[in-house]
């Protein structure tokens, strides 16, 4: 008996260290597999960028891929790959001329920010709403909200072009900004999903020292949910900045253009794809928003996870 | 005995004048959005099921009533039938993969690794960046004669097998039969908000399942099989049903690169419905109906979704007070 305890125990033992090796072997294989999957996942942006760089021949030159911009393969044979040349920084010139980017800009901010600020303000009355109100057929009305979170933009799309159509609304940022001001369901779900979160004691402690129910929503309940916010202005603009389908639909003018519209434009006037233009005026679309994400990340994965799993 | 009569009476007829209040309060915070879902969401949906039996297109209004006569035609229109299959070919393929394909990392990532956070941004990141500059750089990396993919097989199969048997890769997106995979092969790429989703149901695994099974012997590969997968199906299959409406709604991708070619091989369901909306405009009752149709589709997973939510969605207790 005893002889038969002591040696499960240092079987134990061995067991044990075997397994913390086993871990270190283990950890650095993921470790290994995850870092060669992000150099993949980052690689076409790469792609793009020393692409952006290249003369309108060289970009469309074929194989063998040259990864850095700073090289040139005209003309000097196996040397060509260490021969600095200068990158052409003035693709992005060329691009954005021809995508008019001050104008398109403009258009993209002014329908982006606008949009952004009204999905926040119309999210937050809205899921104030139905996070502390009862009222007669307040869960049929939620069912529907949650409904139209499910109810894809392309079913939408010919009804609504043909309201707009008949308000005599196209060819304006209306049909674009509209829509946010009234609500958007996925918003204030989220924004409803962070409210009941909070204790209803709060609500009470500040209804009972005398508060409204605006008064409560503005001092009591907006100041705790301001990461949700945050969460809500950036996806807003960013669904805007990006949005193609809608703006190509509504905005027939080229001084009304978004830089998403602008930017499909390429293929149409050069005849040829320019691909080292299109590639200069992408990457600078990107810019804003993996800005945006990097300075409010943390917020920003924490909204996607809540509304994600709850929804 | 008066007394009492007389303040329960007070206390009941405050209390449904306070419900009232509350219930005026409710429809004064909610307008907005019932303002917007009225004309933006419900009655554009009832006003197209009504024009869909109707000819009509903006020019020539009011619209003359036809019956049937747009769900007849779309009987007989090749390139209904034609979108349709491309829509359901794209769904079988890239869903299941693009879910497998989260889940899959949504594992690795919750392995305990150095820089971890770093990792998790960085797979994120293909997720909030979408629209048309992620279309030009498909188009790019799937170009035949310049793209990294194409350029990729060629550089290393040409190590193995030397310059002249290099593999030259597929003419992607003008070659019919290798449209659609190229698109499939897009769809994975953006796979951030899912794995995220994913990772938190991972986290939220109880430990003791996996004590339980160390002491049985269990190894890493046994646990995640028989322990996390189950215990996660329920957010897996709700991420199904939500990539499946996505993938019902291709758009930008095709529409930027390929508007639909060569010879309808990439032509997509909201394609259809587009070039016979806005690019044909001979009649927006065809397209109404044809919206119809996506409508009655996507009910039928939006009540699956519905159904299944059940299981772990809890409203009514937070709801309730």
């Amino acid at each position: 008996m005893a002889t038969a305890s002591v040696a499960r125990t240092r079987n134990d033992v061995s067991f044990l260290s075997r397994q913390s090796v086993r871990t270190r072997i283990w950890t650095t294989f993921v470790l290994v597999i995850v870092g060669i999957g992000a150099l993949a996942l980052m690689l076409p942006v790469w792609f793009m960028f020393i692409t952006s760089l290249k003369p309108a021949g060289v970009a469309v030159a074929g194989y063998p891929i040259k990864w850095f911009p700073w090289t040139t393969e005209m003309g000097l044979g196996p040397l060509a790959t260490f021969v600095p040349v200068q990158p052409l920084w003035a693709n992005y010139v060329e691009a954005h001329v021809f995508m008019k980017w001050l104008t398109v800009y403009r258009n993209t901010i002014v329908v982006s920010t606008v949009t952004a600020i009204g999905d926040v303000v119309s999210a937050v009355f809205v899921a104030y709403g139905f996070a502390r109100f009862r009222a007669p057929m307040r869960n049929f009305m939620f069912t529907c909200l949650l409904a139209t979170l499910m109810i894809p933009f392309a079913v939408r799309l010919v009804p609504e072009y043909l309201g707009f159509a008949r308000l005599g609304l196209v060819n304006t940022f209306a049909p674009l900004m509209l829509p946010g001001w009234l609500g958007a369901a996925f918003f204030i779900f989220l924004l409803r999903q962070f409210f009941t979160t909070i204790p209803m004691a709060m609500d009470e402690a500040a209804i009972i020292d005398g508060a409204g129910p605006l008064r409560v929503l503005w001092q009591v309940l907006v100041p705790q949910i301001r990461p949700a916010l945050i969460v809500v202005a950036i996806s807003g603009f960013t669904y805007n900045w990006n949005d193609f389908l809608r703006p190509l639909l509504y905005l027939n003018s080229a001084d009304m253009r978004t830089a998403a519209v602008a930017l499909s434009y390429f293929n149409a006037m050069y005849g040829g794809t320019p691909f080292h233009l299109m590639m200069a005026g992408a990457l600078v679309m990107l810019i804003p928003v993996l800005g945006l994400f990097f300075a409010l990340q943390r917020y920003y994965i924490q909204g996607v996870v809540i509304s994600g799993v709850k929804g | 005995m008066p007394a009492v009569a007389q303040s329960t009476g007070v206390v009941t007829r405050s209390r449904r004048t306070l419900a009232i209040r509350e219930a005026i309060w409710f429809y004064i915070f909610i307008s907005p959005w019932l303002v917007g879902f009225l004309l933006f969401t419900a009655g554009p949906i009832v006003a197209s099921g009504a024009l869909s039996f109707t000819h009509n297109d903006p020019v020539n209004w009011p619209p003359k009533w036809v019956g049937m006569a747009n769900y007849d035609l779309m009987w007989k229109d090749p390139l209904f039938w034609r979108s349709l299959n491309t829509t359901f070919y794209y769904t079988f393929f890239s869903v299941p993969l693009s879910v497998a394909f989260a889940t899959v990392i949504a594992l690795l990532l919750n392995e305990k690794l150095p820089l971890i956070s770093v990792w998790r941004t960085l797979y994120y990141l293909p997720a909030i960046i979408s629209g048309v500059p992620v279309a030009v750089m498909w188009w790019l990396m799937f170009n035949s004669s310049f793209g990294l993919i194409n350029g990729t097989l060629w550089d290393i199969s040409k190590l193995f097998v030397g310059d002249d048997n290099a593999i030259i890769g597929p003419r992607w997106f003008s070659d019919p039969p290798w449209v659609l995979p190229a698109f499939i092969v897009m769809s994975l790429w953006a796979f951030g908000g899912p794995m995220l989703i994913y990772l938190a149901a991972i986290q939220g695994v109880p430990t003791h399942l996996y004590e339980s099974a160390q002491l049985d012997g269990a190894n890493v590969i046994q646990q995640v099989w028989h322990i996390t997968i189950p215990s996660i199906t329920p957010v897996i299959f709700f991420n199904g049903i939500m990539a499946i409406i996505g993938s019902f709604q291709v758009f930008t991708n095709a529409y930027v690169i390929t508007q639909g070619g060569p010879n309808y091989a990439s032509y997509f369901f909201v394609l259809h419905i587009y070039n016979n909306a806005f690019t044909y405009i001979a009649n927006m009752g065809y397209a109404d109906a044809l919206s119809w149709v996506l409508f009655i589709v996507m009910l039928v997973f939006t009540y699956i979704a519905f159904r299944s939510s059940a299981a772990w969605v809890h409203y009514e207790t937070e709801v309730a007070r």
